[in-house]
């Protein structure tokens, strides 16, 4: 997507000397966001700006902040902005777009907002087939709160509250979001994908854009899961992050389309 | 060649761009502390770059313009 964002603005910019491969997005503000360096939560909310500037719904769009490291994601969206309770933002989602229906409406949640919680809003709102867009970014860990155990940590994980790892017998397993959500027939679009390389950031662009455009066609709930780092929680340096996400974040949240209401089409 | 252009009021110096210019022509300025008390990146050889946008991609603070 970032590609045809740079190929659009290479055309405005033919006429000039310079022409602009690629720029900061005006459906970013020009607020430093509040994340620890490497975070890639800056890499999913620039796509999810670019692809409402890209639609052309920046200005009709309105945005569900969560409770974690994205509160504050008010501050960063240049469209209008709804800060939720922790875990509630789908219920507000619900309200705003049963309220506005012409408007796109999407939260933007982390796993310990969405999966702990927030877990009974998501399910509920997926099972109701509100036409909403999620952003679950997933992370394994609590980033904001400074590194406890979420439920999406993994078995044997280190975190604050699991300092001889995870123990499945009194912690119990991960949760699989997409895979959970994926036999409720009121959802419309299930995607998990990752930011780790730049081929990655290509088709994450494309699942949220995907996800904005089923909203727009009324199909239903939408929801795209990003597996994300934390290099801060994890006590390592963003590169050595995105290696540990690959060897064993991936392997127990497959990449992949979990539910597709277009597919048999 | 292309001009890639590092906003160091944005940039906190993750390395994420050095890590994935296949050109291997960024690198961080060890000698400039931005106001947020990073060390910013920045190109140390426009000549070399291919605008393939790595950096730019990978950036998760957008502090990065890169222009023909």
């Amino acid at each position: 997507m970032a590609t045809k964002t740079a190929a659009t603005a290479t055309q405005r910019n033919k006429a000039e000397k310079n022409p602009i491969l690629f720029e900061r997005t005006p459906a970013l503000t020009t607020a430093i966001t509040n994340y620890c360096p490497g975070c890639l939560h800056g890499i999913t909310q620039r796509l999810v700006a670019e692809n409402l500037e890209k639609l052309g719904i920046t200005g009709t769009t309105v945005g569900v902040s969560p409770v974690g490291c994205s509160v504050i994601a008010y501050e960063f969206y240049a469209c209008d902005m709804v800060q939720a309770a922790h875990g509630r933002a789908p219920a507000v989602a619900t309200g705003l777009k049963r309220a506005h229906p012409e408007n796109t409406v999407f939260t933007y949640q982390g796993d310990g907002d969405l999966a702990s919680i927030g877990m009974a809003e998501t399910i509920h709102a997926a099972t109701r087939g509100e036409n909403i867009t999620v952003i679950f970014i997933n992370n394994a860990i609590y980033g904001m709160t400074g590194g406890q155990m979420a439920p999406t940590s993994l078995p044997g994980q280190v975190t604050q509250t699991s300092p001889y790892g995870r123990d499945v017998k009194t912690a119990g397993y991960p949760i699989r979001v997409c895979e959970l959500l994926s036999s409720l027939d009121g959802v419309a679009f299930l995607q998990r994908v990752t930011v780790d390389t730049p081929s990655n950031v290509r088709k994450a662009a494309k699942a949220i854009r995907k996800g904005f455009e089923y909203q727009r066609d009324g199909l239903g709930f939408s929801l795209i899961e990003v597996v994300s780092t934390c290099p801060t929680n994890w006590g390592m340096t963003p590169y050595a992050a995105l290696e540990w996400l690959r060897e064993n974040m991936l392997p127990y949240y497959p990449l992949g389309v979990y539910k597709d209401c277009k597919a048999g089409e | 060649m292309a001009k890639v252009t590092v906003d160091i009021e944005y940039c906190k110096g993750c390395g994420l761009c050095v890590d994935f210019c296949p050109q291997e022509i960024m690198q961080l300025e060890t000698e400039v502390i931005t106001q947020k008390g990073y060390h910013p990146a920045h190109c140390v050889d426009q000549e070399s770059c291919t605008a393939c946008l790595n950096c730019a991609m990978m950036c998760p603070d957008v502090a990065i313009m890169i222009e023909r």
